[in-house]
């Protein structure tokens, strides 16, 4: 599953040479992320967002099980416990805003770490199934997220909760028995919170085990990298450890940095002031919003405001709201097709004009039109450019990306790695001639 | 075939979606403005700024503030406790803002606290002490219902942090009180404001059911000798409920630096070992890869 060239560990001290034979445990760790890893050398920092992910999935889980200690998932409590935490618990409130905002954390890096692999096409084989883990992974994430974010019991909690369990209400004929099972009633209450926090405990674990195999189907054909060409020869990669290992850690440093400002200086910046309000069914807050990290798929639920009906009657085929739920779950369900979707046998966005200037200029815009309109009032301006933004994004990954992997003339490529390392120009001698890898 | 349905899948949304904001074009279109203009959204004010000690990132409750936190709780005590809850917050919990223990103790006991009879085990009411958590004013919410025209007076442990603005929307509300003004009048002729409920444009709807509670000056007999404006009651319990809402502000503020400190110095570190070990790497590479290089080329 690896180089050739890769180290193998030797064990030195005697007790190290015991463990090996009877549980290589340590060569595992070695040959998963440590020297026993060769890894293209020319990485840049977007590959940091990896092991940053798996940081903050760390950080959630250490969180949280403490957390856990001291909440207490009743309707009645669940609020006071929240309060009890942040003023009775010793550093119960570092505790708490440690994990709320990781939260908010593991999700910034988690979009940072997908759109490098949308620009370098990560996705393409043979790395397919590293792909369709990860977008697993991350849909486990929302879940897991959405229900974290019930368990204070505050006003965004309750009608967030309660906004989103409607979304299984829209599907046709089960929807209303579906959402009343789920909820274990008619509205969110008692039982609902009881089995988010149940779940809410579960999925972390079950998002560890799909990082493990995501993992591990990573390492079988090995990293990518920013030239998007494979590994030819030893040259090409360094391993692992010192190198990414250090890199890495330089990474943690700055990811550390900017989560502890927030943590410290800025905890509720990210979150929304009604929910330190106690959730109350009979108040509905003056605008419900999810959390910023779901502000694009809510800006695209809402842009869906017609229903589709035949024309010149009044006879409805497929109601808005139906309409608008399903293209909020399509708009991360593509993602698994993208491995068949983009036929470019080049997988660097460097050496794709075509892609390249559709990336820069109509997804990453598309998106961060999203993310504002997801977060402001459902008014207009908002939900014209929400409306033009959705339409970019579905024709982006659906009709633009195919196409255009049919048309486009890529860039020469560099001949290897090491040449891409080496010269300061990509269009090298040696890659005029080389055909693209695939 | 995955191509050719995701071209279908990917058009219907799109056009589903454009088809939506051409209705939103021809909506606004024809009625010529993007958002209805209301009493609400034109006269509905911002919070008017109100600088705390507490404030920024080196912001803290030191022993000097304690004098304004104490100001805002009898403000507190005397005014507001009459119809909003303080629930999170214990006598004993008094002591962070200068108050001795038996001054806490004395402060607890004059407040009467839900007990139970020793002798015969029916409810009762009983002196506070320091363990206590403050009493509600009302029974229940129907009770505060019934008293305060159909709406309950929120709590005010976490008023700071519930509301956008925070303090200075505390501060902004409670002297915000007001006639309507002309010119909402003339703008908006069928704008009133119901019997029992009060204009306040720093209100989101205007109209609000709290009567202005501080309304004259020395309403609180301050015992430090400042001078008992409606203004400076109205700063001082705004001061204190931001106490109210995150006892731990200042000890996060300042741990916060050090974390930062450390975590700076353990990056510069880090990416010095990065720069050594990529460093010996590029040696390395110079020496075994670029000979062979050039003979290929």
């Amino acid at each position: 599953m690896s180089f050739p060239w890769a180290r193998h560990y030797e064990p030195k001290a005697p007790f190290m040479r015991w463990l090996d034979e009877k549980l290589p445990l340590p060569r595992l760790a070695y040959n998963a992320i440590g020297a026993g890893y060769p890894v293209p050398r020319n990485l840049n920092y977007w590959w940091n967002f990896g092991v940053l992910a798996g940081f903050c999935l760390l950080l959630q889980i250490v969180t949280g099980v403490v957390l856990a200690m001291h909440y207490a998932p009743n309707a009645t409590v669940a609020f006071d416990s929240i309060e009890h935490i942040n003023r009775d618990v010793n550093w119960g409130w570092a505790l708490r805003y440690a994990h709320a905002n990781g939260a908010s954390a593991f999700f910034a890096v988690i979009y940072i770490h997908i759109f490098r692999g949308f620009f370098y096409s990560s996705y393409k084989a043979p790395r397919e199934m590293v792909w369709l883990l990860g977008v697993t992974i991350f849909l486990l994430t929302m879940a897991t997220a959405f229900m974290g974010y019930v368990l204070p019991w505050g006003q965004m909690s309750f009608w967030g909760a309660k906004v989103i369990t409607g979304f299984f209400g829209a599907i046709p004929l089960v929807g209303e028995p579906l959402q009343i099972w789920l909820l274990g009633g008619y509205a969110p209450d008692n039982a609902a919170l009881n089995r988010f926090f149940s779940l809410h405990f579960l999925l972390p674990f079950v998002i560890a085990a799909v990082v493990i195999l995501h993992i591990w189907a990573l390492h079988i054909p090995g990293s990518s990298n920013p030239t998007g060409i494979e590994v030819k020869s030893e040259s090409d990669t360094v391993p692992f450890h010192p190198y990414y290992t250090a890199k890495d850690g330089f990474g943690l440093g700055v990811f550390l940095i900017i989560y502890c400002l927030f943590v410290f200086f800025m905890p509720n910046a990210l979150g929304h002031p009604d929910n330190y309000i106690p959730a109350n069914p009979l108040a509905t807050p003056a605008e419900i919003v999810p959390e910023w990290y779901f502000w694009p798929y809510y800006a695209i639920l809402r842009a869906f405001t017609v229903d589709l009906h035949i024309p010149f009657t009044s006879i409805v085929i497929i109601p808005a709201k139906l309409l608008g739920v399903s293209a909020m779950f399509v708009s991360i369900l593509v993602w698994f097709f993208l491995p068949w979707l983009d036929r470019s046998p080049v997988r660097s966005g460097h050496y794709r004009p075509l892609f390249r200037k559709f990336f820069w200029f109509g997804l990453i815009p598309s998106v961060v039109v999203l993310f504002y309109c997801g977060g402001s009032k459902p008014e207009e301006p908002y939900l014209m450019l929400s409306q033009l933004a959705a339409t970019y994004y579905f024709l982006h990954f659906l009709v633009i990306l195919p196409l255009v992997s049919a048309i486009e003339r890529p860039e020469p490529l560099p001949f290897s790695i090491t040449e891409a390392v080496l010269g300061s120009d990509k269009k090298a001698v040696l890659g005029e001639n080389t055909t693209p890898a695939t | 075939m995955v191509r050719i349905i995701g071209f279908i899948v990917g058009l219907f949304f799109s056009v589903m979606a454009f088809w939506a904001f051409g209705t939103g074009l021809a909506t606004v279109a024809s009625q010529g403005y993007l958002q209805e203009r209301t009493a609400e959204s034109v006269f509905h004010r911002q919070p008017r700024a109100l600088p705390l000690s507490s404030d920024g990132w080196f912001g803290r409750w030191t022993d000097k503030d304690n004098a304004q936190l104490q100001r805002g709780f009898q403000v507190y005590k005397e005014v507001c406790s009459a119809c909003h809850s303080l629930n999170h917050v214990a006598f004993r919990d008094l002591t962070e803002i200068g108050y001795s223990d038996a001054e806490v103790k004395a402060i607890a006991a004059s407040f009467m606290v839900p007990g139970i009879n020793p002798d015969t085990g029916e409810d009762t009411l009983r002196p506070g002490t320091p363990t206590d958590y403050f009493p509600k004013p009302f029974a229940n919410d129907v009770a505060a219902r019934a008293a305060n025209h159909n709406a309950i007076p929120p709590d005010l442990s976490l008023i700071t942090k519930a509301r956008a603005g925070g303090a200075a929307y505390v501060y902004s509300l409670i002297t915000g009180f007001q006639p309507i003004p002309p010119e909402l009048k003339k703008q908006f002729p069928d704008f009133e404001t119901p019997p029992g409920l009060y204009f306040n444009p720093y209100f989101a709807n205007l109209n609000l059911a709290m009567p202005p509670p501080l309304t004259s000056n020395g309403q609180v007999q301050y015992k430090d000798g400042t001078n008992p404006t409606v203004d400076q009651m109205a700063k001082d319990v705004a001061a204190f409920l931001v106490w109210t809402a995150e006892p731990s502000l200042s000890k996060r503020h300042q741990v916060g630096w050090p974390v930062l400190g450390f975590l700076i110095f353990a990056t510069i570190l880090a990416y010095l070992a990065k720069k050594q070990i990529w460093a010996e790497n590029k040696q390395e590479f110079a020496e075994e890869v670029r000979p062979a290089r050039r003979k290929a080329a």
